[in-house]
């Protein structure tokens, strides 16, 4: 199934939380990849339902997700927010979830879902003294106990040990070759790399990248990139490094050089060598903009 | 009505600490009764003004409220409400079902307290434990849907609605009678005004508009709550 966004904003009085953004989440584990606040809640709100669009149209295979309680027979939702009935067990909420779907054999679906995500052994505890990790998988198991055709997750890997998360990850991934539709947010690159075939970046509410995440990944490494170096003859060294054209411009400040390198990785191969062939040591080199905001930023404006 | 829901609705209402405000009040009334049966001897006075002022003046207002709001309010504010909504089922039928758990609530710790109260003082004497049975039931009905209603638009619910039951119906309506027109508890006392034959107990509001009123306020509220839980919204921390 496809979920499609046609320009779709939402804006909160004169705040703009998503600006003008379209795209489709096709099949297979997309992940919306951006730094906090860049919007990803409000979109990810405004697919499951839970957030009428200012502007645009939010559909699912054509047919309006807003107002129409019909596509959660095809939408598993797992929101950010914590809270679950406390006063339920796990095989409880589980089950009233399957309940509430109407499913015809309720207790065998929610016995497949609690092993789905390795719950069974705590299934009779209430929920109130679960673990954050505990708590989203019981939440996961909810969401999939129909067998949901879309699966979206607003940052499920938060506060999951790493085990845990690698169980999730190999889970999405899993019912992602299985061809159902996932969409899952998160502000760390590596988890999204991890997981998803295909990426979308959203930056301060507007759609800043889109494609496959090896793509998204080397424009981002491309990108030119600032270091700082500090070695015995910072002088010395610059005047070595500027001879080459990775290296867009050198300055000499009293912490150490500054370097624009212009072509990441022959950078970072040339620069010991360049060291050691002008006898300078090296003591320290450290990217000065490795940041996230700084990475997304760089992708609006080439995007623009 | 969804069985399920319900019986999420009543373990989240019965669980909490909310069970020993909704037990503490009626079992305030019956001691009282009891009380005064023991020390006064039996009085249909007496009996009818307990009724009016703690019965359906205090103890039905606050269960309304204490019912009405905790039926969904709680649900709302931490977000767990996300796991009956995300469901193939229409918001208006979650509207009823929280509806009919709170009135159930208000028929079991309002409506039966009355009676028995009632009963402890004066017997079924001049039908003044029927009629203000009746009456709470009735008005219990009616505050559960509005409070309900009020718990869905508004996170200040219960701020709301004791303005509402205290400022309202409490001062306005005891100083100024053409306010009791417009205050479920007049309509309740209207209701027991006409099923009762006693002489202490007379009402403004007729039991003609009382009770098309309770059934339009009670009926447009859970209609209301139902239209508005098919926009919930969900806000991020964005």
């Amino acid at each position: 199934m496809n979920l499609e966004l046609t320009q779709v904003s939402r804006w909160y009085g004169n705040v703009v939380a998503v600006n003008d953004v379209t795209m489709t989440i096709r099949p297979g584990v997309t992940g919306l990849l951006g730094p906090n606040g860049a919007g990803k809640s409000t979109l990810l709100h405004m697919m499951a339902g839970f957030l009428a669009p200012s502007s645009g149209t939010v559909t699912l295979d054509g047919t309006t997700i807003w107002r129409n309680h019909q596509i959660y027979r095809s939408i598993g939702l797992v929101p950010e927010r914590e809270a679950v009935y406390g006063f339920l067990t796990g095989w409880q909420f589980v089950l009233s979830s399957a309940q509430l779907h109407r499913l015809p054999d309720a207790e065998d679906a929610a016995r497949k879902a609690l092993a789905t995500v390795e719950m069974e052994s705590a299934k009779d505890r209430r929920i109130e003294t679960y673990s954050k990790g505990m708590r989203q998988r019981v939440k996961v198991a909810a969401a999939l106990v129909h067998d949901p055709q879309v699966l979206l997750l607003d940052e499920p890997f938060n506060g999951m040990d790493p085990r845990q998360r690698l169980h999730l990850m190999d889970l999405v991934r899993a019912m992602g070759t299985a061809g159902k539709t996932i969409l899952f947010s998160s502000h760390i690159l590596e988890e999204v790399e991890r997981v998803a075939q295909h990426i979308e970046v959203l930056v301060a509410g507007r759609h800043a990248a889109s494609g496959d995440f090896r793509e998204i990944r080397r424009r981002m490494t491309d990108r030119p990139h600032l270091f700082r170096v500090r070695s015995s003859d910072d002088r010395r060294l610059a005047s070595a490094l500027i001879a080459d054209a990775s290296s867009g411009s050198v300055s000499l400040t009293a912490a150490g050089l500054e370097v624009q390198a212009v072509d990441f990785r022959r950078f970072t191969w040339l620069l010991p060598r360049v060291a050691r062939d002008a006898g300078v040591r090296v003591w320290q080199v450290s990217p000065a903009d490795e940041d996230l905001e700084s990475v997304f930023s760089y992708l609006i404006n080439r995007s623009s | 009505m969804n069985g399920v829901i319900a019986g999420i609705s009543y373990r989240a209402l019965l669980g909490r600490r909310r069970i020993w405000l909704l037990v503490m009040l009626p079992a305030v009334l019956v001691a009282l009764a009891g009380l005064l049966r023991y020390f006064g001897g039996p009085s249909e006075r007496i009996a009818v003004a307990l009724m009016e002022t703690f019965a359906i003046g205090t103890m039905l207002p606050l269960l309304g409220l204490i019912a009405g709001t905790g039926v969904i309010g709680p649900e709302i504010d931490d977000g767990t409400i996300v796991h009956l909504l995300s469901k193939p089922i229409a918001r208006p039928v979650i509207a009823q079902t929280k509806f009919a758990v709170a009135a159930s609530m208000l028929a079991v710790f309002a409506a039966v307290p009355t009676l028995v109260a009632a009963y402890l003082l004066i017997g079924f004497e001049s039908g003044v434990a029927l009629g203000f049975t009746v009456g709470a039931l009735a008005g219990g009905i009616a505050y559960a849907a509005v409070f309900m209603l009020l718990g869905v638009l508004t996170r200040h619910a219960v701020t709301v609605g004791i303005v509402y039951a205290l400022i309202w119906e409490g001062v306005v309506g005891g100083f100024v009678p053409g306010a009791q027109k417009y205050s479920i508890q007049y309509w309740a006392r209207s209701i027991a005004d006409q099923l009762s034959s006693s002489a202490f107990l007379s009402t403004e509001v007729t039991v003609g508009f009382a009770v098309p009123a309770l059934v339009v306020v009670t009926v447009g509220a859970v209609v209301w709550a139902g239209q508005r839980l098919r926009s919930f919204s969900l806000t991020g921390d964005e």
